[in-house]
């Protein structure tokens, strides 16, 4: 005799204890399986896009900053990029140096926080998330030397960076970048064989690389899923190509494969932070770019390698002093695209596992 | 002739001796409703302090492996946070569903913590201390009464009704049974090692503590403990609230405040109870008994906050495949062995030498199982 049941309607409301901002899910659950999500966001959409059609390119910068917060030099960059390739501005050798220096360190921040919040939505209670702030705190700390935010940058500028590095910064980066590998090993000690992490996380939350691609995935979500792309080897932009890394890719795309290779990609962040330190050279970190700037007509995309996926900036300029239409391609809402294929017929539990392990960020998501 | 009184002629004695000698001479006082009286109170005592310092001990010592400093604003060192905690929940205002039972919602904090109270009758402080500290059936009562949690909670959930605590509450169930059983096998494998049921008795029978010579009774009741206080690495209903919060969601105020106290104050059992049968109880070389047991509680409590701090926490399909697919067979197996040891040493089971060989077949009974057993399922194809 088969039994009654009922699929019941579960709404995860926009406020979470398992953080990642105001996102919400309805999710139809038979039992424990889960049989449908659907994401509703927008909670914290902001309207950046419209807004931008009405400032000049420079004081469009901060809002970048307000995408990705938790990597913003990052976004401020993707959008310089844009700007200066419409412009036809080139920068000078100290400011990429610089660019890629931040860039890489922000990609570390992003992924230790990334981890951490993964490890909690497991139930870690949050132990392994503040082990890996400790080094967040450093370079944030480095960060404040730089520009004197800790969180919002506005740092990377058309044509350049704003300030130039403090004569104290090199020895306070060189005196983490001794610690750093010690601590990642410890905490890596402390979570890569634990029984449990690996009985939640291997298996859980997997999609297949021709269905990674056909969603449009980018970044660790994409590598995990075993397909080799990343946007600083296969199409550099700024100095990348004079720097050798290896691109970490994994072979399920389930959770563990994510966390592993967010892992790979903060250690190689550091080998390329350690080789821009010994081939940075002097001089200017500024162009001289006029006040208020106008591109000529037509239209351009540039895209960088953020810690979450491809970060794109596309700008349609009509010649005026501000953009026509700016467009962010977010990589986490488009990864978000995913998640019902990746959770559909587990567990409740491997759904909040999931969606930490996509790594969103809801400035992003929203804008 | 003057008589020299005898206390004169006798050593004075140390302080901690004196408290020795009153009580061997006999806390025991020979009314019995007086004996009841001053040591139900004495136990509500004991339970409460010592809960408020589980609260504090147990904030402190996370915040020491989270790289932080905890709570040290209320009082010195952070003392008095347990004392803010409690005054800020009995000044909370007590909300009650209109739809819920009344009854079933009034009574099912009260059957959470009365039990715990009850299992403190029978654990034995010091040598025949206690409110009935040699009860022949001691361990017995306390597997009967910690049962009782059980039914306590789902009437929590069930009182409230509220669908999801009512699922959270079944969840809850289904583990606290799952787990109870592994956990009377590893105390049947104590009692027969022992050769007694009383609390005392087991205490008296430990030359050698029961963790060394039976490792493997000890590893499976510490688990079990940990299910059946709900804490890491089984802590799926307190704090994978955010879809089905816990059986304890539409309680607020003194209710909540009961289920909190029920929560550590089992936890304190628990580790008593663990100290009792395999630690030793009261043993220990130059400290007075009494401060020996509350080290050996702390020290436990603190390897579970430690537990707590470290490990995520399991899926509810893992959780109860450990249990039946893993658990209960080992301890099973586990039982036999002890059974055919104690057959082959004509009771008396207590030999040093016995401590390596059990060691050596926990480790190989625990991996090679692992080996064969897989956790979990997870998910099916959509």
């Amino acid at each position: 005799m088969a039994l009654k049941t009922e699929l019941v309607t579960l709404n995860m409301g926009p406020h979470h204890p398992s953080t990642h901002g105001v996102f919400r899910m309805r999710v139809t659950l038979d039992g424990e399986m889960v049989r449908e999500v659907e994401p509703v966001f927008g909670y914290l959409h902001r309207g950046l896009e419209k807004l931008a059609e009405g400032r000049t390119y420079t004081q469009i910068i901060p809002f970048t900053d307000r995408l990705d917060y938790v990597s913003s030099m990052q976004c401020n960059w993707g959008y310089c990029l844009a700007v200066e390739k419409m412009a036809g501005i080139e920068v000078t050798e100290r400011a990429e140096y610089i660019r890629v220096i931040v860039s890489e360190l922000q990609r570390i921040i992003n992924h230790t926080l990334a981890i951490g919040f993964f490890i909690s939505d497991l139930g870690a209670m949050q132990t392994p998330l503040l082990l890996a702030w400790r080094e967040r705190e450093k370079l944030v700390d480095l960060f404040e030397m730089i520009c004197g935010q800790r969180l919002l940058y506005n740092y990377v500028r058309i044509g350049g960076v704003s300030h130039d590095l403090p004569p104290e910064f090199m020895p306070a980066l060189e005196k983490f970048m001794e610690e750093f590998p010690f601590y990642m090993s410890e905490f890596e000690d402390l979570l890569k064989g634990n029984e449990i992490v690996r009985a939640r996380t291997i298996g859980t939350g997997a999609i297949s690389a021709e269905k990674a691609i056909s969603y449009s995935m980018s970044g660790p979500c994409l590598r995990a899923a075993g397909v080799d792309w990343d946007l600083r080897r296969d199409n550099p932009y700024g100095i990348y190509d004079r720097f050798k890394f290896n691109v970490a890719t994994g072979t399920n795309g389930d959770n563990w494969d994510r966390y592993r290779v967010r892992i790979e990609e903060s250690m190689q962040s550091y080998s390329i932070v350690q080789q821009a330190m010994s081939q940075i050279p002097e001089g200017p970190v500024m162009v001289k770019v006029p006040n208020l700037l106008r591109l000529p007509e037509g239209d351009a995309y540039a895209a960088i390698e953020a810690p979450k996926g491809e970060q794109g900036f596309y700008i349609v300029s009509d010649g005026s002093i501000a953009p026509y239409r700016w467009h962010v391609r977010s990589p986490d809402f488009i990864n978000l695209g995913a998640l019902r294929e990746m959770t559909v017929g587990s567990m409740i539990a491997d759904l909040i596992a999931t969606l930490a392990s996509i790594d969103i960020c809801l400035g992003s998501v929203d804008r | 002739m003057m008589t020299i009184p005898d206390v004169v002629t006798q050593a004075p004695l140390a302080s901690w001796q004196l408290w020795d000698s009153a009580l061997d001479s006999g806390w025991a006082i020979d009314n019995f409703w007086a004996h009841l009286a001053l040591f139900a109170v004495g136990i509500i005592g004991f339970v409460l302090m010592v809960v408020m310092g589980f609260i504090w001990y147990e904030r402190r010592l996370i915040s020491v492996m989270q790289l932080r400093i905890g709570p040290n604003r209320a009082g010195p060192f952070g003392l008095l946070q347990p004392v803010a905690d409690a005054i800020k929940v009995m000044l909370k205002e007590d909300i009650v569903p209109t739809v819920a039972d009344k009854w079933v919602h009034f009574l099912a904090p009260i059957v959470v913590f009365v039990p715990v109270l009850l299992m403190f009758a029978v654990i034995p402080i010091h040598e025949g201390v206690g409110l009935i500290p040699d009860l022949n059936i001691g361990i017995l009562f306390i597997v009967a009464v910690g049962s009782i949690e059980t039914v306590a909670v789902f009437m929590a959930g069930y009182g409230s009704n509220n669908k999801y605590a009512l699922v959270g509450a079944m969840r809850s169930v289904a583990q606290m049974v799952s787990y109870e059983m592994p956990m009377a096998f590893a105390v049947i494998a104590v009692v027969m090692v022992a050769g007694t049921l009383s609390m005392q008795g087991i205490v008296q029978a430990q030359s050698i503590p029961f963790a060394l010579l039976l490792p493997m009774a000890f590893i499976f009741y510490f688990t079990c403990a940990l299910a059946e206080l709900q804490r890491t690495p089984f802590d799926l209903l307190e704090a994978e609230s955010e879809i089905i919060a816990g059986y304890h969601i539409e309680y607020s105020g003194m209710k909540f405040a009961t289920f909190y106290l029920g929560e550590y104050g089992g936890a304190i059992a628990q580790c008593a109870i663990i100290t009792t049968l395999f630690l030793g109880g009261w043993k220990g070389p130059i400290l007075p008994p009494v401060l020996w047991f509350m080290i050996k509680l702390f020290t436990m409590f603190g390897v579970i906050v430690w537990i707590r701090a470290a490990w995520p926490r399991v899926r509810i399909d893992q959780l109860m495949g450990f249990a039946w697919k893993y658990m209960l067979p080992l301890s099973l197996i586990n039982l036999l062995v002890v059974a055919i040891e104690v057959i082959i040493l004509d009771g008396d089971a207590i030999r040093w030498w016995l401590v390596p060989v059990n060691f050596a077949i926990t480790i190989g009974l625990m991996t090679a199982w692992a080996g064969m057993f897989k956790i979990g399922g997870g998910s099916e194809s959509a």
